[in-house]
């Protein structure tokens, strides 16, 4: 009985009933786990997947290496060098990157300024962006920081491709530069594409680099990369390398391009080389010139602020943006104009006095003493006046304008190159337009000699030149070849001057240099498979006031630099069977036939000759001085033509 | 009463004691270890020094300590219990006096070298109070209010110094741990409604609070509550861990990226992933197929300390282990419980698995006294 007593309450005692209630509630809760668990592992496992690999796996472009730019030789004059710099994660540095900088500054030489400025972009940029610290180190420097890889956090040492001039200033104007991205550059770019966003990325900024952007750019190469979570890369899961942008072939020699650039020195100056029979630029020279590849670089502002506040005006490119009155230079068009209209002929003769009176305003010959009479050929080889201010009085300004225009002069040339301007071969229209006002007939005269409104630039006086040689009209170009496929040559049309008028005109060129009382005589060049033809240009900076006339015009020597005249050349060789035209202008230089005319024709020599000119194509009292020249010149010599695209 | 009373020739002496014990509970309780190894292997990427290693000695510390205490008759472990509680309770004011500040809670006291963690012990010494409790307390007065009250008020007293640490998991642990021990001793289930009732009523005390001069809970557990709710709200703040931690699981599929190749946990886009959030690497890296086999050796733990208690004639035995083995359970449904979604963020390991020593130690001290209450049943 007690056993049973005992055996009842024992029972009640133990857990039994509850611990099974218990043990039925804790199954529940695993079934709900287990059920869960099959939910999201099973039913849904697809979406989790494609969320963890949307986390984890980013798309990193690779940038493309910029297409090369060669001379028509095939030289490389924009290439790519490998460029090693260091940057920098702040997530990675553990935060702090003041530190780390520090250290590196040990490394490498960093300037306070620069490190200051590193740190507020440090501050201002997210924390998992690389940012650059210090660019173009050499070998010595890279190895130095792989070694202190463990002390410099974050710091990841890496290699890219830079652009690189080789010929420094010589193609500067032409080239122009590649730069790092601004916000303003992606600002003015519709949709851009995303490879502009890369820090290292460089664009086309001026020049042949900006209008053949999208040729040179290339395509971008892409690399799936696993990232953790806080951006990092943990490892590359595949490349697609990029493709290199299409090698660019320009018309330029970059030999000739090189001895002009030498030939023009110190000058603030200009010279154009142009094929008249394709149009072919072979040079295209501004001087004084920079170097592009500090820009590159990114500039100092001392450097920069040099090249801005040079009075020479080293960015500017004279050969396409500046413009100039062409001065005598354009007496071959009032010429031809006259000419075409049947208002003269070869015979006609004017009579020159040293000047001539029109609606009570006394209008100059250079001469003061007069021509005397002239004929066509006579007045350019003596580049009288007064001949023209009576043709243009007879021609009227809007049959010149239309010649000049026929030429190539006010009218802007398609040519991959920034800013090319279009000049002025004004007419009445165009005065109406402008200043709304008559055309005065005084301004024709002006126009006659090139003063006045007319302005052109050293291009389109080669394009000219270039004209009156072929009879054609000549387009200049600058692209020879895109990868490997010549660009075609426009096939010129007549310009529909008879050559019976052309050649007055081209008869009084070569009398300006071969004739004993031509106003380049000195400027000859002697081979008779050379012989050039050629115009003087001397174009007025100033006003020559009725009292300074009076008192006798001073001459440019002694006027102030910046007052002195502008010295033009234009010419074309040889004679007989034209192959280059050539345009040279040297900004206050003085006198055509002094300041322009033996650069045009030292150019034009070394064109011919392909090479240095020759001693003996100068006249012999002027033998010394070229030899002088040509040991002061630094020229490169020419590297043998790198075969295939190879990255330079 | 009770033990010495019967049957004292039945239970085993001596070394004859180690053929008595609950041998399954051993190797299931060694074969969830060895799977935490594994994931603290991965998590390290392949390197076992950092967690694995650690882990493992501290294991193997704790499976001796586990024999020891299971050799301890069980009459020991009724004698201490009063006291052992009354020494947590001791130690936890004392922590809240001199605690030093750790992880943004007061947990820890130093004693010299040894770091200890009395909310830890006092999980275990609340559910061996109350065992005693029960089996001192006569059956007729089980459900009597003032005998019910003062239970409650010995679970609560420790819950809230806990809470002012403060650590919620730990007081959700021991609320939990002693509730399940009231309700095995059969106190009335109506006592358990109305808790049920009061708890749903202070929940929308502690919401409505919010924002309030007499807000309940501290801002960051608010934000938990509200990741719980809606974890998309921040994705990269408040909500990023539970979203990585769904975004692994789910992403696991049937059979897992792969030992080691799970790119959520191998990335670091997973929080804690060695404490915390290691559930969600074992689901990543071996699927549904690693994820289930983990809970089935968790509910088979749990099935055999039910079976050893259902089937002890002492109460006090019973009762420990029921205490014991529910608080385990509690800690690993809380914390699948929170990886899956299905429960707030709070801060509570995976039992066995997660790198953590003292949770591990107090967890293995638990099964000995388990295993002391299996050796010494009364058949």
């Amino acid at each position: 009985m007690k056993k049973s007593q005992r055996e009842a309450q024992d029972g009640s005692r133990r857990v039994g009933r509850r611990g099974l209630l218990l043990g039925g509630i804790q199954l529940g809760v695993v079934t709900t786990l287990a059920l869960r668990l099959r939910s999201m592992q099973l039913e849904h496992a697809e979406e989790y997947r494609l969320l963890a690999d949307g986390n984890s796996i980013k798309i990193r472009l690779l940038p493309p290496a910029r297409g090369l730019i060669h001379d028509r030789n095939g030289l490389v004059i924009a290439g790519n060098e490998q460029n090693y710099r260091v940057s920098l994660t702040r997530e990675e540095a553990g935060g702090d990157v003041a530190p780390v900088l520090r250290h590196l500054s040990t490394l490498v030489p960093i300037s306070d300024e620069r490190m200051a400025e590193l740190l507020e972009e440090f501050s201002k940029r997210s924390a998992i962006t690389p940012i650059i610290l210090a660019d173009r180190l050499t070998w010595e420097q890279f190895g130095s920081i792989a070694v202190n890889a463990p002390a410099l956090r974050g710091v990841t040492p890496e290699s890219g491709l830079s652009r690189v001039y080789p010929r420094a200033g010589d193609l500067a104007h032409v080239m122009g530069y590649v730069g790092p991205v601004s916000d303003y550059d992606l600002s003015k770019i519709e949709d851009p594409d995303p490879v502009l966003m890369l820090p290292e990325f460089q664009l086309g900024k001026v020049g042949v680099e900006a209008k053949l952007e999208p040729v040179l750019r290339g395509k971008a190469g892409a690399r799936r990369v696993e990232v953790n979570s806080a951006g990092r890369e943990m490892r590359e899961l595949s490349r697609q390398e990029g493709e290199q942008g299409a090698t660019v072939q320009l018309t330029i020699d970059a030999q000739l391009q090189n001895y002009a650039a030498q030939r023009l020195g110190e000058e603030s100056a200009a010279a154009v080389v142009m094929d008249t029979q394709t149009g072919d630029l072979l040079s295209i020279c501004s001087s004084p010139s920079f170097d592009p590849n500090k820009f590159v670089r990114g500039i100092s502002t001392t450097d920069y602020r040099a090249l801005t506040e040079h009075d020479h005006r080293p960015l500017a490119d004279k050969t396409v943006q500046g413009v100039y009155p062409p001065g005598s230079t354009f007496k071959m068009v009032t010429l031809l104009a006259g000419l075409e209209s049947g208002v003269i002929n070869g015979g006609s003769r004017f009579y020159c006095p040293g000047h001539t009176e029109v609606g009570g305003r006394r209008f100059h010959c250079w001469r003061r003493g007069g021509h005397g009479s002239m004929d066509a050929l006579q007045s350019l080889q003596q580049s009288c006046d007064v001949y023209y201010y009576e043709l243009a009085q007879r021609v009227g300004i809007d049959r010149i304008a239309d010649m000049a225009r026929r030429l190539g002069l006010g009218v802007r040339h398609d040519l991959p190159m920034s800013a090319v301007a279009e000049g002025i071969a004004p007419d009445r229209a165009w005065k109406r337009a402008r200043y709304d006002q008559d055309w005065l007939i005084g301004d024709s005269l002006n126009a006659s000699i090139g003063q006045g409104f007319v302005l052109a630039s050293p291009l389109q006086l080669a394009v000219m030149t270039a004209r009156i040689a072929s009879g054609l009209d000549i387009k200049p170009r600058l692209v020879r070849s895109v990868d490997g496929v010549p660009e075609p040559i426009p096939a010129a049309q007549s310009l529909g001057l008879d050559d019976a008028i052309l050649n007055q005109a081209r008869a009084g060129m070569d009398a300006v240099m071969n004739s004993t009382r031509g106003t380049a005589r000195r400027a000859r060049i002697l081979p008779d498979e050379w012989r050039m033809a050629g115009k003087t240009g001397t174009s007025q900076v100033r006003n020559i006031t009725a009292a300074e006339r009076a008192r006798g015009v001073i001459s440019n020597d002694q006027l102030p630099w910046n007052r002195r005249d502008h010295g033009l050349f234009v010419c074309y060789a040889p004679y007989q069977a034209p192959r280059y035209a050539v345009s040279v202008v040297v900004e206050h230089g003085g006198g055509g036939s002094t300041a322009a005319a033996p650069i045009a024709r030292d150019i034009m020599l070394f064109a011919l000759a392909g090479g240095l000119p020759p001693l003996d194509a100068v006249p012999s009292d002027q033998r010394g001085a070229m030899e002088a020249r040509h040991s002061a010149m630094q020229l490169y010599t020419p590297d043998p033509p790198k075969p295939g695209r190879t990255r330079a | 009463m009770s033990y010495l009373d019967y049957n004292v020739t039945a239970a085993p002496t001596g070394f004859r004691k180690a053929l008595y014990l609950n041998w399954p509970l051993v190797l299931l309780l060694s074969a969830v270890a060895c799977i935490g190894f594994l994931m603290l292997y991965s998590v390290a990427g392949g390197d076992a020094d950092i967690w694995a290693k650690p882990q493992i000695y501290r294991f193997a510390v704790g499976m001796a300590a586990m024999f020891a205490l299971a050799f301890v008759p069980m009459w020991f472990w009724r004698g201490v219990s009063t006291i052992s509680y009354v020494i947590c309770l001791l130690l936890l004011i004392a922590v809240e006096l001199i605690g030093d500040i750790g992880m943004g809670a007061q947990r820890w006291i130093e004693f010299g070298p040894f770091r200890l963690q009395p909310s830890e012990l006092m999980k275990i010494a609340l559910v061996l109070v109350l065992a005693a409790y029960y089996d001192w307390l006569p059956i007729k007065r089980v459900s009597r209010p003032l005998w019910v009250l003062t239970p409650v008020a010995m679970i609560l007293l420790p819950t809230a110094l806990v809470l002012k640490q403060p650590d919620l998991g730990t007081s959700i642990m021991l609320m939990a741990g002693g509730g399940i021990v009231m309700f095995a001793a059969g106190v009335s289930l109506w006592y358990f409604g109305a808790v049920i009732a009061a708890v749903v009523a202070l929940v929308v005390a502690v919401l409505e609070s919010r924002g309030t001069e007499w807000q309940l809970l501290k801002d960051y557990q608010f934000r938990r509550i509200d990741t719980f709710i809606d974890p998309s709200v921040d994705p990269l703040g408040a909500g990023y861990n539970i979203t990585q931690a769904q975004i692994a699981l789910g992403s696991g599929g049937w059979s897992g990226r792969g030992f080691m190749q799970g790119t959520q946990s191998r990335l670091n886009f997973l929080p804690e992933k060695h404490t915390d959030f290691i559930f969600t690497v074992l689901a990543e890296e071996f699927g549904f197929v690693g994820a289930i086999s983990l809970l089935v050796l968790y509910a088979l733990i749990i099935g055999f300390c039910l079976y050893s208690a259902l089937t002890n004639r002492d109460r006090f035995g019973a009762l420990l282990t029921i205490g014991i083995s529910g608080t385990f359970f509690v800690y690993f449904a809380i914390n699948m419980g929170m990886v899956m979604g299905l429960l707030p963020v709070v801060g509570s390991p995976l039992p066995l698995v997660s790198y953590g020593g003292t949770a591990m130690m107090i967890l293995l001290m638990g099964f000995g006294m388990v295993q002391s209450a299996h050796v010494h049943r009364l058949r």
